[in-house]
């Protein structure tokens, strides 16, 4: 039983204190993004930063995402621990060439000479009817560039220790945050909390189907779960966390256990993460050990539409997981 | 050695030698691209020498720089060695990168050389966030980064220039404007003069200079230089200068007219600045000469060097794509 004191916090806070707090231990660290400082960003992830760390540590940017992309893999360079917010992630899109052919690449091309301490972190914001070019979990963009880190963190206190670890990582890290959940409240340890990258957490444990998602899919599958459940039937849900490296001996070890995995994904259907658990599943888990062949439960393979029903139509659904647990189930 | 060389000679003639070593170099990169020892292509900085010589001039050790495809020049100019360089373009374990980066992808960290960068205007945000990191830390270092007239159309051009700009980063922008982006001339890319006005648009200074005259070169920069130590922010260097050999080893179609190339001949840096050290009696003719034979010598036997050196362990391929850390484990990435 844990003795550690908790706190209820939102994401949202969680990561704000995550900013803070490192910000205080390392004075390297500098956050840069459009309106971070004076509002302290949209959804105040970077409230109060700008009052205690001055405007030299927490910039209010230019509308320029590959410039503050640029920028923070130059500071990493030459030894700060940048934090670039991008205010909505699908803005990666503009910062990719400076994420991708430049940040993940550096230390490889380098010959191991320079390490790239950066965090670019923004929400995913799909759900609400921000339409399809604010709604994209674009996930496998990242995970699929050799030298980055991916996380995606579903509760407050996997945020913040997320966060904390992500800065102190000397690699450059992608992190994704669901915009739905800032608001979300969860139990935070007091004092140090720091979770390491590339380990999951098993947030329901069951002996029938392994769930594996990540950010807001470990909600939805929680949910269908303790729906699941009242039928009788028991789902494990593992959330990986960190997406790149991820702990597939985690998965492995559940799949191995209950034979039947369902992975429940919102980024859009081909090439997707989901497809990528599954492959990396085969890889450790032998064929013979499946009582059932692995579903995927992902968005579909459309931009993300801005009408109630037509968002909800290509999203993952509640009924969506509960059928395919129940496909899975039948064999 | 000439025993009448004064200290103001000898930096003179050192910038001749630094130029001339560009000049041996990249004629033996060519070389060695033909013998099929260099792989992909060698885009040759031949004619542009005095610009990034004339801008390293005016840098200190700690300072850093950025460069392009075409970056061997600025290599050098910044005080990297030869014999890493060539064993990098060549391939072998013994390069500054290990093999790892190649012709368009030198870095040298103990060098102030935070890369080379192959995507036109690539480096240019890079450069300006270092700049702003340095001064964050307190270090009053400055950044250089060198990007072409062609880097002047990217995006990524106007939105380093103004984030820096508005950051006061130390960051020198040097646009080498040598007219031709492979095989359009500038006319059909911009309906300016002069890339430098531009800067007007950033709010900090823009100035224009012949790249083919090492000293206006130098002199140009260090104003650029004190200005960003000073913390007063960014400018934009505008070279004029020309590439007298086709854009690269890979590509060598020339669709330029005879007349232009024999115009830049006509105006060659190092010939140029050759003669102006004689007449002004800070090296005789023989010195020059002997300072050429030494830049040949120099190529030559790191060229030895590298090709003596050995490849890189195929194992080694899989290193260094992640810095260390705890969760760098076996079967986690892939």
């Amino acid at each position: 039983m844990s003795t550690v004191a908790t706190r209820e916090l939102t994401m949202a806070d969680a990561l704000n204190e995550a900013l803070r707090e490192e910000m205080q231990r390392d004075p390297t660290i500098f956050v840069i993004g459009e309106d971070i400082a004076r509002h302290g960003g949209l959804f105040r992830v970077t409230a109060g930063l700008l009052d205690e760390f001055g405007p030299r540590r927490v910039i209010d940017s230019p509308i320029s995402e590959a410039a503050i992309t640029g920028a923070g893999v130059g500071g990493a360079l030459i030894g700060c621990r940048p934090v670039v917010e991008l205010q909505i992630s699908d803005f990666v899109s503009l910062a990719m060439d400076q994420l991708v052919n430049h940040g993940a690449k550096w230390r490889y091309m380098s010959g191991g000479q320079v390490s790239v301490p950066l965090v670019v972190r923004g929400p995913i914001s799909n759900g609400i009817g921000m339409a399809a070019q604010h709604s994209q979990t674009l996930e496998a963009w990242f995970v699929h560039a050799p030298g980055l880190v991916v996380i995606m963190p579903s509760t407050a206190a996997d945020a913040k220790g997320l966060l904390k670890s992500a800065i102190r990582d000397d690699n450059p890290v992608v992190f994704l945050e669901k915009r739905l959940l800032y608001s979300r409240k969860g139990e935070v340890p007091d004092g140090e909390h720091l979770v390491p990258i590339g380990v999951a957490d098993v947030k329901r444990e069951g002996r029938d189907v392994t769930i594996v998602a990540a950010g807001a899919s470990v909600q939805l599958s929680l949910q269908a779960a303790r729906q699941l459940a009242r039928e009788g039937v028991e789902v494990e849900v593992v959330d990986p966390r960190t997406l790149k490296p991820l702990d597939i001996d985690a998965i492995a070890e559940s799949v191995a256990r209950t034979g039947r995995l369902v992975v429940v994904n919102e980024g859009a259907r081909a090439g997707g993460f989901a497809s990528e658990v599954v492959a990396r599943t085969l890889d450790h888990v032998p064929l013979s050990e499946f009582k059932a062949t692995p579903e995927r439960v992902t968005a579909k393979d459309t931009p993300i539409p801005y009408a109630t029903p037509l968002e909800r139509e290509v999203l993952p659904s509640l009924e969506g997981v509960v059928s395919a647990v129940t496909r899975v189930m039948q064999g | 050695m000439t025993s009448v060389e004064t200290g103001a000679s000898v930096a003179l003639t050192q910038l001749y030698l630094a130029m001339a070593r560009i000049r041996a170099f990249e004629a033996k990169a060519m070389d060695l691209f033909a013998e099929k020892y260099i792989r992909g292509s060698v885009h040759p900085y031949t004619g542009e020498e005095a610009v990034a010589v004339g801008v390293c001039a005016a840098l200190r050790p700690e300072d850093y720089i950025t460069s392009t495809h075409r970056g061997h020049g600025h290599c050098i100019a910044k005080g990297l060695e030869l014999r890493p360089m060539m064993a990098e373009i060549t391939g072998r374990a013994t390069g500054y990168c290990r093999g790892r980066g190649g012709s368009m992808h030198i870095t040298a960290m103990r060098h102030g050389m935070l890369g080379a960068d192959a995507i036109v205007a690539g480096s240019l945000a890079m450069a300006a966030g270092a700049a702003y990191g340095l001064q964050l830390q307190g270090k009053d270092a400055v950044v250089v980064a060198f990007f072409g007239d062609g880097g002047a159309q990217q995006g990524i051009f106007h939105e380093a220039a103004n984030l820096a700009a508005v950051l006061d980063a130390p960051v020198i922008f040097v646009c080498e404007n040598n007219q031709w982006a492979i095989s359009t001339p500038i006319s059909c890319a911009i309906r300016i003069e002069n890339i430098a006005d531009r800067a007007a648009g950033y709010g900090f200074p823009g100035e224009v200079v012949d790249g083919n005259d090492v000293l206006a070169v130098r002199d140009v920069a260090a104003r650029a230089v004190e200005r960003a130590r000073r913390g007063e922010g960014p400018t934009l260097i505008e070279a004029k200068t020309y590439r007298i050999t086709p854009h690269s080893a890979a590509t060598p179609t020339d669709n330029r007219a005879p007349d232009e190339l024999s115009y830049w001949r006509e105006r060659d840096p190092i010939v140029r600045f050759g003669r102006e050290l004689v007449e002004a009696g800070h090296a005789s003719p023989e010195r020059l000469e002997e300072l050429d034979r030494q830049a040949g010598e120099e190529v030559e036997d790191a060229a030895e060097w590298a090709l003596a050196s050995p490849y890189p362990d195929a194992a080694a391929a899989e290193e260094d794509v992640y810095a260390p850390a705890d969760w760098l484990t076996p079967g986690r990435l892939a």
